[in-house]
């Protein structure tokens, strides 16, 4: 029995069930975002097998490893575990339910078990989705878009796919409103709105748009599935519908569901950056109005997915111009991040090589998307290799970079143990490497005019391939060296329990090592700012 | 939080909002065999709009609420009112 003056760390607790139980069935916010971290270092596994498998195919013209079908059903299934299983829910479940909490001197989230029932919503979501892989008219071909019409035409089963990713949104609406009401209702006494990390501050932002955007697709996928079972005409032509409408409702979600990956994103970079630099933040207060802003803004950008598609000419004009209005708060932040480094007292850790390769890759994808925000760029480059290479620079560069970042960051925290920094260091420099080979090459065959989705090409676009397929290959040789160093060290790595090893200054490290049960013995009274290194 | 307290919404009232709203369905009924043409429409949702506020002050309590709950829920409402506006400016100059 422990002794009630000294509290055991939430890994070690034993509560009313043992082994896995313990897990699936505990409501502790930490044990929930390690479910969660667990379940998406799974997928991300197979995504990412997926996505190599892909590169083989392409790397030279022609059939090299799979026909046209098997493509069209590896590059759906890639995007749909990529978006829908990993970088949606993402930093906010795994990182958010774990230091969310923490970070704002709780001791859970207001609501433990709808916490915990969003995780299960979650597997229940991914165990539909994968029944769409192995059942009666083989997997679907739609791409992660569903797109109308096809979506109501191919034989393949899109049903059990969009039902997954319905029953995967109530996931992800619950934990907006858990984080939501957990920031408004339990803030520790003395942290006012501007004396709140700016993780916390992003996952505000981002749960706003759970909440909001979510219900969106949810209702679309619910019409995907009414015309398909019914016949009903909302979006195929020949039943009266309008494809176009598929497409507002899609990105209506979908194009705000992109913000849901970056803000959490940008919120680590903001927390990694001043512990790494010693140095108070720069424009604290610019970084929370760009944050909130980067929410407002990007839920009416959603129409630059559709400037090929037939709308109306002043909705392009609009849509176009609140696109480059986007790109104004994102640039305040990177000015504020590279302020921070500015003079600051750079300590070169791995969490901080991450943060500072998410700068680099972050502005390429950024800037990338105002090629593509601009009309005129964009009917060119549409659904070419270009948009590929964007999407994977802000996605995978960004969340992505942000995520492993992140993992490096409060690794020590979250396990009690530290990894290996060498190997560390090695994997991310590996996996830098791949990653620029694999992605920088798209940029050009896209603006040669090698499209998206096609298992294969034309000759010329032959050089680019084999070196974005060389690319996979170190980047998959990173990711393996990672993953390695970090399972091995969270069971075998040095046992740490100094409460500040970075030397951070918000109150997750002032918490034991690894956090009690309930994180604090006693709640905090907040009197400073969260980053005073003065 | 301690200053927490709940408001109990007699009877009266309850039935009171209940038949409001039944009125207003008759009204939304009754509008369907009139033709306004694209007014319809206009008038069904004008109607909808009117039934969810009822419902969301009387029977979800927001009219006793402070102020905090009812502009997060005005605010929801504007977004969406923004997002229809947005949908709809493609479709109008089409």
């Amino acid at each position: 029995m422990e002794s009630p003056t000294k509290p055991i760390s939430y890994l070690d607790y034993k509560g009313e069930y043992k082994g896995i139980l313990g897990w699936i069935f505990s409501t502790d916010h930490k044990r929930v975002g390690l479910l969660y971290l667990y379940t998406m270092l799974a997928f991300f596994s197979v995504g990412a097998i997926l996505g190599l498998l892909m590169k083989i195919q392409l790397i030279a013209p022609g059939y090299t490893i799979m026909g046209p079908q098997t493509y069209n059903s590896l590059f759906t299934l890639h995007g749909i575990i990529m978006i829908f299983i990993i970088v949606v829910p993402g930093l906010p479940a795994v990182f958010g339910n774990f230091f969310l909490p923490i970070m704002i001197g709780a001791k859970d989230v207001a609501f433990p078990r709808i916490n915990l029932l969003s995780w299960w919503l979650y597997a229940v979501g991914i165990l539909i989705v994968l029944t769409s892989q192995f059942m009666g008219d083989g997997p679907p071909d739609t791409g992660w878009t569903f797109y109308a019409p096809y979506s109501f035409q191919t034989a393949t089963n899109v049903l059990p796919a969009v039902f997954g990713a319905f029953v995967m949104g109530f996931s992800s609406i619950l934990t907006g409103i858990n984080f939501v009401v957990t920031i408004h209702r339990m803030r520790a006494p003395g942290m006012t709105w501007f004396k709140m990390p700016l993780f916390p501050w992003t996952l505000y932002g981002t749960a706003w748009i759970q909440i909001l955007a979510t219900p969106v697709i949810g209702i679309t996928l619910l019409l995907i599935i009414a015309e398909r079972t019914l016949g009903i005409g909302f979006f195929d032509p020949a039943l009266g519908g309008d494809p176009i409408l598929y497409q507002h409702l899609f990105w209506i979600y979908s194009h705000p569901a992109v913000y849901i990956m970056i803000l959490p994103a940008m919120g680590v970079i903001s927390e990694i950056i001043p512990v790494f630099s010693k140095k108070t933040i720069f424009g604290y207060k610019a970084i929370v109005l760009s944050t909130m802003a980067i929410a407002f803004v990007g839920y009416f950008v959603w129409g630059h997915h559709m400037f090929t598609s037939g709308m109306s000419g002043r909705a392009l004009f609009a849509f176009s111009f609140l696109t480059f209005l986007v790109a104004i708060p994102s640039a305040i932040k990177v000015f504020n991040w590279v302020s921070t480094m500015h003079k600051g007292s750079l300590d070169l850790q791995t969490p901080f090589y991450w943060a500072v390769s998410f700068l680099f890759v972050f502005m390429i994808g950024g800037l990338t998307g105002l090629v593509l925000g601009s009309l005129a760029t964009n009917v060119h480059l549409h659904d070419t290799h270009f948009v590929v290479a964007h999407f994977h620079f802000i996605v995978f560069g960004g969340t992505g970079f942000a995520f492993m970042g992140a993992v490096h960051y409060w690794f020590p925290k979250m396990f009690g143990r530290m990894y290996d920094a060498n190997w560390a260091n090695l994997g991310w420099g590996i996996f830098f490497i791949g990653f620029l080979a694999l992605y920088l090459p798209m940029f050009y065959l896209g603006i040669m005019g090698m499209p998206r989705r096609y298992y294969d090409y034309l000759p010329e676009f032959h050089g680019g391939n084999i070196f974005s397929s060389l690319g996979a290959i170190v980047l998959i040789a990173g990711l393996m060296i990672i993953f390695i160093n970090l399972v091995r060290s969270a069971r075998h790595g040095t046992k740490i329990s100094e409460k500040n090893p970075w030397g951070g200054t918000t109150l997750e490290w002032q918490v034991d090592t690894p956090p009690t049960l309930e994180n604090f013995e006693e709640i905090p009274t907040i009197t400073g700012k969260p980053y005073d290194y003065n | 939080m301690s200053e927490e307290k709940t408001h109990i919404v007699p009877y009266k009232t309850q039935v009171i909002v209940l038949f409001v709203l039944l009125i207003l369905t008759g009204i939304t009924v009754a509008v369907t065999r009139l033709e306004f043409g694209a007014l319809n429409t206009l008038i069904a949702m004008l109607v909808a709009g009117i039934k969810a506020t009822i419902v969301l002050a009387w029977y979800m309590h927001l009219k006793y609420e402070k102020r905090l709950l009812p502009m997060l829920v005005a605010g929801v409402v504007i977004l969406f009112l923004l997002v229809l506006f947005v949908t709809f400016f493609d479709y109008s100059y089409r």
